[in-house]
């Protein structure tokens, strides 16, 4: 047992050495100060309406830790503190926990639902009854061909087929010959959508690559072996914003002249737009499902306004390349872009 | 085992000190299995896939197999000790996370964040150690929790420092590149890139069969592994020895950590989970009984290898991808099943 103490106190020297240390051994570029510096953060928001303060509660599909998500939470939470409104979200993959958590918002009598359909089938009876309980739904990112049909007020957010369309058109206008689409999700239907929009309107040849998301030294040698395997390939397009930096080394290690591009932004996106390492990048803007799904809510509780006109309201594919990514740096890093 | 001290029996008679042919010893040898697999799995995929054979496709697949051989050669010894980690997936993730938000929230040198994480790193695979021989739990029950407790503290601890689920880049911070050189450069090799991380590999694999095979530890990891409570009867000291396997983990997940963080600058949070299994598989593939007291490194080097060439020769092979994860656990099912086969064979002519 001695031995356990002195080993902790060893421990606990060392630990404080080292934070000693760190206040001795800095760096004079990047970190924390330097981004202080470069720019405070938008300002304390305040609510900008004195309607009652309604509870609207978001439920989502998304993962744990998912950077997308985490964009749209934060359009939906700024969107509530200006809207007076008190925003309770909650997210889980499995659509049975997740029409349980819609279930649990139900109960709360919330004055509001914004939920995600990814998993239609699943969440058809929870959401209906939601609207049955006569509480107003508002449907975002996916789910746009049954939002109607459960009864919500509107859906918002981008059409994967659309959007795939989109990179097959922009994949024509910069002369591509053979593209690679990266699912880094095995069985999502919006990834599928994707590169069968991309696979539809691009005159070229476009094939699928599975990778494993979770892992991303597996994605990168996914990639590379892809590249390796067929030299004639000229662009590889991920779905997501993070396996585009894998993407970018990969190419690199199989000396391939393959053009990056990506669905979704984030700051090193915009970066690599900038520096042309990147082609171009397919953005559905999820601040704005969150901030507007919130937005559009408190409109219907206070005015009664709907939007869309019962049609989806589309806030994507909006492609954006070296010229527009300068302006959204600055945005991405502090989170909402 | 050498621990287990029976009565002696005459001196001629003692099968252990018979003298054996180099091929029965060769057959006795834990990887032979798994070498014989990885030599169908090779030629397989040299028969089916045109590209595999490439010279720069190799350089892919030791950079493949690398990642989970680095993991897979302390997971081996620590399953050699009959303990498992459930823990180590996510706890890369952790020791990557903890030393960017260091250097970044601290604006430190990035070198001290590195630092930081290795004794954070050390202290989580510590504390699975002490909690294991602590409680007498089953480590699997302790390291899920701790699992658990990893991928919540990865996730709450980033958004609420960095405020994204990922975290800053750091770039752009004085050390990084060197830092980079060390954990996740590159050399060309007769115009082949090659890794860092087929380096670090080759020498904790290397570092790991010394232990097993040459030093006093490594008696002890199989004496644990056999049987526990007869080594703790012959005066092994098996909670030091679990505790010292767990380290091993850890420190193995730091150099992981650190190559993933100097390779993508960028890390997120909800990264690595399911991973543990991979490096699981990587072991048992290799030679490793489930069930402790039997295995080597060497083997769960193979298994890796094993690994990363199934997993890219799928892609070189140009397979409808839709049946991807079908043939990746057909590939290891095989694998696995040659292996035993092999093993049984050759326990059959001792």
């Amino acid at each position: 047992m001695a031995r356990v103490r002195t080993g902790v106190r060893a421990m606990g020297a060392v630990l404080a050495a080292v934070l000693g240390a760190s206040l001795v051994g800095c760096s004079s570029t990047g970190g924390k100060r330097a981004e202080e510096r470069a720019a405070r953060a938008a300002a304390e928001g305040r609510a900008a309406v004195d309607t009652p303060r309604w509870t609207f509660a978001m439920v989502t599909h998304s993962g744990d830790g998912d950077t997308f998500w985490d964009i749209v939470q934060r359009g939906a939470e700024q969107a509530a503190v200006k809207d007076n409104i008190k925003f309770l979200y909650s997210h889980n993959d499995e659509a049975q926990q997740q029409a349980q958590l819609v279930q649990a918002a139900i109960d709360q009598k919330v004055d509001g639902l914004i939920v995600t359909l990814a998993k239609p089938d699943a969440m058809k009876d929870v959401v209906t009854k939601a609207v049955k309980a006569g509480i107003p739904v508002i449907t975002v990112n996916s789910g746009s061909a049954e939002s109607k049909r459960f009864g919500a007020l509107t859906h918002i957010g981008q059409d994967e087929s659309i959007a795939g369309e989109a990179v097959g058109e922009e994949l024509n206008a910069r002369g591509r010959k053979k593209a690679l689409c990266i699912l880094h999700e095995q069985g999502n239907v919006g990834h599928e959508q994707r590169c069968a929009g991309a696979k539809k309107t691009f005159d070229g040849q476009l094939q699928n690559l599975y990778v494993e998301g979770t892992n991303m030294p597996d994605v990168q040698a996914s990639i590379e072996a892809k590249l390796q395997a067929d030299k004639d390939i000229d662009a590889v397009v991920t779905l997501g914003a993070p396996f585009a930096d894998a993407a970018v080394k990969a190419k690199r290690t199989a000396g391939s002249k393959a053009e990056i591009d990506t669905f979704d932004l984030n700051a090193k996106v915009a970066t690599a737009l900038q520096d042309k390492t990147l082609g171009f990048a397919v953005d559905q803007q999820p601040y704005l499902q969150g901030y507007e799904a919130v937005d559009l809510l408190w409109l219907y509780r206070y005015n009664g306004n709907v939007l869309g006109g019962g049609r989806p309201v589309l806030t994507g594919p909006q492609i954006i390349t070296a010229k527009d990514a300068a302006e959204l740096a600055q945005y991405t890093k502090r989170g909402t872009r | 085992m050498s621990t287990t001290a029976g009565p002696s029996a005459p001196a001629g008679a003692d099968e252990r000190l018979l003298r054996t042919s180099p091929l029965r010893r060769l057959l006795g040898r834990p990887e032979l299995g798994s070498v014989v697999g990885a030599a169908a799995v090779f030629i397989f995929f040299s028969i089916v896939a045109d590209s595999f054979l490439r010279a720069s496709s190799l350089g892919t697949v030791l950079y493949a197999a690398s990642t989970i051989g680095i993991m897979a050669a302390p997971v081996a010894l620590l399953m050699i000790g009959g303990e498992f980690d459930l823990s180590a997936g996510v706890l890369v993730t952790s020791s990557a996370l903890i030393s960017s938000m260091f250097s970044y929230q601290m604006t430190a040198n990035v070198w001290v964040g590195v630092f930081v994480s290795l004794l954070v790193t050390l202290a989580i695979g510590a504390f699975n150690g002490f909690m294991l021989t602590r409680t007498k739990l089953p480590s699997f029950i302790i390291t899920l929790g701790t699992f658990l407790m990893l991928t919540g503290l990865n996730l709450g601890f980033t958004k609420l420092i960095s405020g994204t689920v990922s975290t800053k880049a750091i770039g752009d911070m004085e050390g990084f590149d060197s830092a980079r050189k060390v954990f996740a450069s590159q050399w060309t090799i007769g115009g082949v890139e090659f890794k860092v991380t087929i380096l670090w590999w080759a020498v904790l694999v290397a570092i790991a069969t010394w232990i097993l095979l040459r030093t006093r530890f490594g008696n002890w990891i199989f004496a644990v592994g056999g049987e526990a409570d007869a080594a703790r009867a012959v005066g092994v000291p098996v909670i030091r020895t679990k505790i010292g396997l767990y380290l091993g983990v850890a420190f193995a997940a730091w150099v992981s950590g650190q190559h993933l963080l100097f390779s993508f600058d960028v890390v997120q949070s909800g990264e690595g989970v399911g991973n543990e299994l991979i490096y699981i598989i990587a072991a048992v593939i290799g030679g490793c009984l489930i069930t402790g007291g039997y295995g080597s490194a060497i083997g769960s080097a193979v298994g890796a290898f094993i690994f990363g060439m199934t997993s890219k020769g799928i892609v070189y092979a140009e397979w409808n991808p839709d049946w991807f994860k079908f043939f990746l656990g057909a590939m290891l099912l095989l694998a696995t099943l040659l292996n035993a086969w092999v093993r049984k064979r050759a326990e059959a002519t001792k």
